[in-house]
């Protein structure tokens, strides 16, 4: 599988500041309308969410960014390649610079903790056994996972561990750049404010760009840089927290709105002003 | 007025019913061709074929399967001499129980009842297995690291299955035979040693590999629809079920089909 690495558009990702780029995108199933002219940029270093009610099309969005799904019309540009009509080569190229976290962690049933961050690594590297396992290890490190967890099957996990597990096999080829798909959903507070320092260590250590799907108010709050929201098949609004909590869209209020959101709200601006 | 209702409802419903199974099979040839390329690549390039996975799959779906093969067959032997005794006693014409047996068990029985029993052992758990990644978002956590489904879960079945169904089938042939034999020796007087001289005669060469012939399609028939209906799961846990249902319910039915066509193709070709 390592035989053939096109080489990928190094230079106009790096001369480009924008790592991801939709433009007009429209995605339909049958009948149905899923996304009407989406238009994005996502940049460089940035820790990017969408947010939106359920069925407003979030998922199929960063289904089509990593190539699981392709969208009906219009062109999304990913590390300066085009995803429309993208070879097996370079598909291949642009799938070891990303990591993928999915929301029930996507990890393989049949393999160890460690044999899952492994796993990456013995199919697209020429790196020995010895070597793979040291990676592994201090992935799984990275992530928080303590060592005796390295040798469990991914069903003998706790909700926390799991995702962490995960998070670890999408780190595991060092990717520039990271999806997260629900990080928090099913942790109890405790995890999920352990995911938000994660993410955010993980753009500062090493420059990532992360993109992700999100309820949860407190990390949309505490990591990210900017917030696209999602409804009616459309990008209502891109912008971050503070600018949209002050914003009266329709479709944008109801997210700040309500007293859990209120009372996060209020504690988020006193922090910034403090 | 009110039974006027049902007509259109039922007009709609075979509408879409009809409609549904024309994208199944659209489908399911898609996939087919799918794991054609894949395993075109695979030869290609044999460095990428996964030879743990193919072992793996040849212990389970062959080895394991040896003990249940061979004691369903060896009784369907039994049951068919049984049944053919009466009737050759009646004429003297024991001895043709070897001919009874060895023609119908080479050509017919044994491919068919190891199909049969494979398409419910493994088709099965091929459809479970697939279909619980499908939902646990393992599949597509394989798509996303670049490692196709197709070379990592389906070629290594299909490649399993076709190396072991055959070798399944010459051992339903030998303990079928065995059961016939035993039931001859029992109830019409037939001795091993007449038996085993009658059947020499009797059944020639082209029975044995017209029988064993057919085991490769079969396994393809099955590893195919159970890798499949697997893929097609969507949704929930209850999916997987429906799906495992259907798989094997398609592939045996497949399996029969496959099997009448090649009695229509055999007796046109006068083998």
């Amino acid at each position: 599988m390592s035989t053939q690495t096109a080489e990928p558009d190094l230079q106009s990702s790096t001369s480009d500041e924008t790592v991801i780029e939709m433009r007009h995108v429209s995605t339909k199933f049958g009948e149905h309308v899923v996304h009407t002219d989406i238009n994005l940029e996502i940049h460089r270093s940035e820790i990017f969410a969408i947010i939106g009610g359920s069925g407003s099309g979030k998922s199929t969005l960063l289904r089509e960014m990593i190539l699981l799904q392709q969208p009906s019309s219009g062109t999304i540009k990913i590390l300066g390649t085009d995803l429309n009509g993208i070879s097996e080569e370079s598909a291949l190229a642009l799938r070891k610079r990303w990591g993928v976290m999915f929301q029930n962690g996507g990890l393989f049933g049949a393999l160890t903790v460690k044999e899952n961050v492994g796993l990456p690594m013995r199919e697209h590297t020429t790196l020995s056994d010895a070597e793979i396992d040291e990676i592994a290890d201090k992935k799984l490190v990275m992530t928080g996972l303590k060592p005796e967890a390295s040798q469990q099957y991914p069903s003998e996990l706790s909700g926390g561990m799991m995702k962490r597990a995960a998070l670890a096999r999408a780190l595991s080829l060092d990717p520039e750049l990271l999806f997260l798909d629900e990080p928090t959903a099913g942790l109890d507070p405790v995890s999920a404010a352990g995911v938000d320092e994660l993410v955010i260590q993980l753009r500062d250590q090493f420059k990532l760009t992360v993109v992700m799907i999100t309820h949860d108010l407190d990390l949309l709050w505490r990591v990210t840089d900017r917030v696209a929201v999602l409804a009616d098949g459309k990008v209502q609004e891109v912008g971050s927290m503070l600018a949209l909590s002050k914003s009266n869209h329709p479709a944008v209020k109801p997210f700040f709105t309500g007293h859990r959101a209120r009372s996060l709200q209020e504690q988020q601006i006193n922090a910034l002003h403090a | 007025m009110r039974h006027l209702s049902f007509t259109p409802k039922l007009v709609t419903r075979i509408g879409k019913n009809t409609f549904d199974f024309g994208n199944q099979v659209l489908d399911m040839l898609s996939f087919v061709g799918e794991t054609a390329v894949a395993l075109g690549k695979s030869v290609m390039q044999p460095s990428r074929i996964r030879w743990r996975p193919i072992l793996f799959n040849i212990r389970t779906a062959g080895f394991d399967a040896l003990p249940i093969v061979g004691l369903l067959s060896f009784l369907l032997g039994v049951v068919v001499a049984y049944q053919g005794a009466g009737q050759l006693r009646q004429y003297g014409a024991n001895i043709f129980v070897a001919d009874l047996i060895g023609l119908s068990m080479l050509r017919e029985f044994a491919p068919l009842i190891t199909a049969i029993i494979v398409a419910g052992r493994s088709g099965s758990a091929y459809a479970a297995q697939i279909g619980t990644m499908a939902v646990t978002e393992e599949i597509d956590a394989m798509r996303t690291l670049g490692i196709s489904p197709q070379e990592m879960l389906v070629l290594p079945k299909l490649v399993a299955l076709v190396i072991v169904l055959p070798l399944l089938t010459v051992f339903a042939d030998v303990l079928g035979i065995f059961g016939g034999m035993l039931m001859a020796s029992t109830q019409l007087d037939v001795s091993f040693t007449e038996f085993l001289d009658r059947f020499v005669k009797a059944v020639g060469p082209t029975s044995f590999m017209i029988g064993v012939g057919k085991a490769p399609v079969f396994a393809a028939i099955i590893a195919i629809v159970g890798c499949f209906q697997g893929f097609m799961t969507k949704g929930g846990a209850d999916s997987v079920g429906r799906q495992t249902t259907r798989s094997v319910v398609q592939s045996i039915f497949l399996v029969i089909v496959a099997d009448a066509l090649f009695s229509i193709a055999f007796s046109v070709l006068q083998l």
